[in-house]
């Protein structure tokens, strides 16, 4: 992948001081109660929205992502890694600040379009759905979403209910159908090797074919080991500002220091 | 990874993103553009309705069969109530009432429920718009979608009450078609509107059941405006039109002139139709693109 990006850098996302503020309702603190809602309502704290409290999630971080590139991300719990992801992925508006991006970047995961009461069948075309495919799309791939998963080995409970599930089963039910598509520009979010050992070895396989075929891969992770393993390049967040960015040795030498590992 | 000095250095992110062709991220498409994408989804749209449909009563013994019995039971509840304990009636048959009475609670139920559902399809399902792309109106528009299929099951009851109560088949039946469309088209453009409301101001779903229930009582479910009104002779003529040109109102009287025998043109306003389709034009193009204005900033939190 090196030798790529020294060949021509050609930038497939730009982030430019981006700011992301998250407004909470009813996290204004003092008791939960209707008088207290009703005080925090009169009550105008700095010429703010009343009633709303702020959680700036991301302050003003900017970098530059190339072609053929795999960069991590690290940081503590709540760092905003996460909510960095989202913003490239265009699905989290930013307060200031603005991405750029070549073509769609594309989160891995559908959990959120998927309904526990459907069966698992329906759940594969509704997700397949959800994440844009087509209908020919879904049905030519339904098959061998379904083999991935593995969901059928032990009989039929494709034709259950999700909620039926045991929670490796919907999970890895989840992550089949998630890595079904190809993506340009290619967000994984941490703890997406769930699952058996047998099913933790096959989506790791899927996750680096999905890499290869990706141009710009993003990689939201706490494990130090995939990462070295996977990137070349780790932005370190912490507090939702860009603390580092660089190589991947160097910045998980400075991480691993700071954090007392 | 020491970058080799390249022309690309001084250029300020806008220009380099320029140079190399790349777009703003969740920009705002234009609004023929925004058509097209939607149109692309259709086919999640109609799934994402049906799944939304089916995950109702799934964990009921009895299953979709509750799809028909709920209206059934409302019905019956409304028949009870106004047809025989308060017989609400004014005047008008007990045969053309119950008919009367079940298809104005029907018709009303599939604004309403639009509605709600549409205050809710942004802010309810924020974790879908967190994670996945697609033309945020396809929401709102599954949600009254999901609406139309649940009145096609309570048409079938009402069916057979208006049947029951001795209005036979006819061709007049079908004019049910176009008003339904046209309601729709309305009903989508008001969730859009409200989905649009509702993610920025949560609380409008707790504010809205008293409106829906305040508009319901003033669009004539349970009585007959006209009758009413001849009643009253001294209000003033704009409230008599605002009563009668209301879009709910005007559905539910198209719907019942076409099914119910004992109901006759007499009891419709003028350019009846004229106003049902200004109405579901109005609101349906008017609710689209307020919702697209502001599709960039769903999701935001």
């Amino acid at each position: 992948m090196a030798d790529l990006i020294e060949q021509g850098r050609i930038p497939t996302v730009i982030a430019d001081d981006v700011h992301i503020v998250y407004r909470v309702n009813g996290g204004g603190g003092g008791k939960g109660n209707a008088t207290a809602a009703l005080s925090r309502i009169l009550r105008r704290d700095k010429g703010e929205e009343r009633g709303v409290r702020k959680v700036h999630a991301v302050r003003g971080v900017s970098f530059t992502a190339y072609r053929g590139e795999a960069i991590g991300l690290i940081g503590t719990n709540g760092s905003g890694k996460s909510t960095l992801l989202r913003a490239i992925a265009g699905l989290l508006p930013t307060e200031h600040g603005k991405v750029f991006t070549d073509g769609q970047p594309s989160l891995l995961g559908v959990n959120a379009a998927l309904m526990n009461d459907l069966t698992g069948e329906r759940n594969v075309i509704l997700g397949g759905l959800a994440m844009g495919m087509s209908r020919e799309q879904v049905r030519e791939r339904y098959q061998s979403i379904v083999d991935f998963s593995g969901i059928n080995e032990k009989g039929d409970f494709i034709t259950l209910p999700m909620r039926t599930y045991s929670s490796g089963m919907a999970a890895r039910l989840r992550f089949s159908i998630a890595a079904a598509k190809d993506h340009d520009v290619l967000m994984i979010d941490e703890a997406l090797a769930t699952g058996d050992r047998k099913f933790q070895i096959r989506s790791e396989a899927r996750i680096r074919e999905l890499r290869k075929e990706a141009g710009t891969v993003f990689l939201v992770s706490h494990s130090n080991k995939s990462i070295r393993d996977t990137c070349d390049r780790v932005l370190w967040l912490e507090r939702g500002e860009l603390l580092m960015d660089g190589p991947t040795d160097e910045v998980l030498k400075a991480y691993e220091k700071e954090t007392g590992k | 990874m020491s970058a080799p000095p390249s022309p690309d250095d001084g250029l300020s992110s806008t220009e380099l993103a320029a140079k190399y062709g790349l777009s703003v991220s969740g920009a705002r498409p234009g609004l023929a553009e925004y058509v097209r994408k939607l149109w692309g989804r259709r086919h999640f749209i109609l799934a994402f309705s049906q799944a939304k449909l089916t995950a109702q009563y799934s964990q009921a013994k009895l299953g979709q069969l509750w799809q028909v019995a709920t209206p059934l039971l409302n019905a019956f509840v409304y028949f009870l109530i106004f047809g025989l304990i308060l017989n609400a009636g004014r005047g008008m048959e007990i045969r053309v009432y119950i008919p009367f009475l079940v298809t104005g609670v029907f018709v009303f139920a599939f604004t309403q429920t639009s509605v709600m559902a549409g205050v809710k399809s942004i802010s309810g399902n924020l974790g879908l718009v967190r994670a996945l792309h697609f033309p945020r109106a396809s929401l709102p528009i599954s949600f009254a979608l999901q609406q139309l299929q649940q009145l096609l099951f309570s048409m079938i009851v009402l069916l057979a009450v208006v049947v029951a109560f001795g209005s036979l088949p006819g061709l007049s039946w079908l004019l049910v078609l176009p008003v339904l469309a046209l309601q729709f088209f309305f009903n989508t453009g008001l969730a859009l509107i409200m989905a649009r409301l509702g993610s920025k101001t949560p609380d409008l779903a707790q504010l809205m059941p008293f409106i829906m229930r305040t508009w319901m009582y003033a669009s004539g479910v349970m009585f007959s405006i006209p009758l009413m009104l001849a009643s009253k002779p001294d209000w003033p003529s704009w409230i008599v039109d605002v009563l009668q040109y209301n879009p709910a109102a005007i559905y539910m009287d198209l719907i019942r002139f076409a099914l119910i025998d004992g109901y006759g043109s007499e009891n419709l306003p003028q350019h009846v139709w004229a106003s049902g389709l200004a109405w579901s034009l109005l609101v349906g193009i008017a609710g689209f693109v307020y919702f697209w204005k502001a599709e960039e900033r769903y999701g935001r939190g």
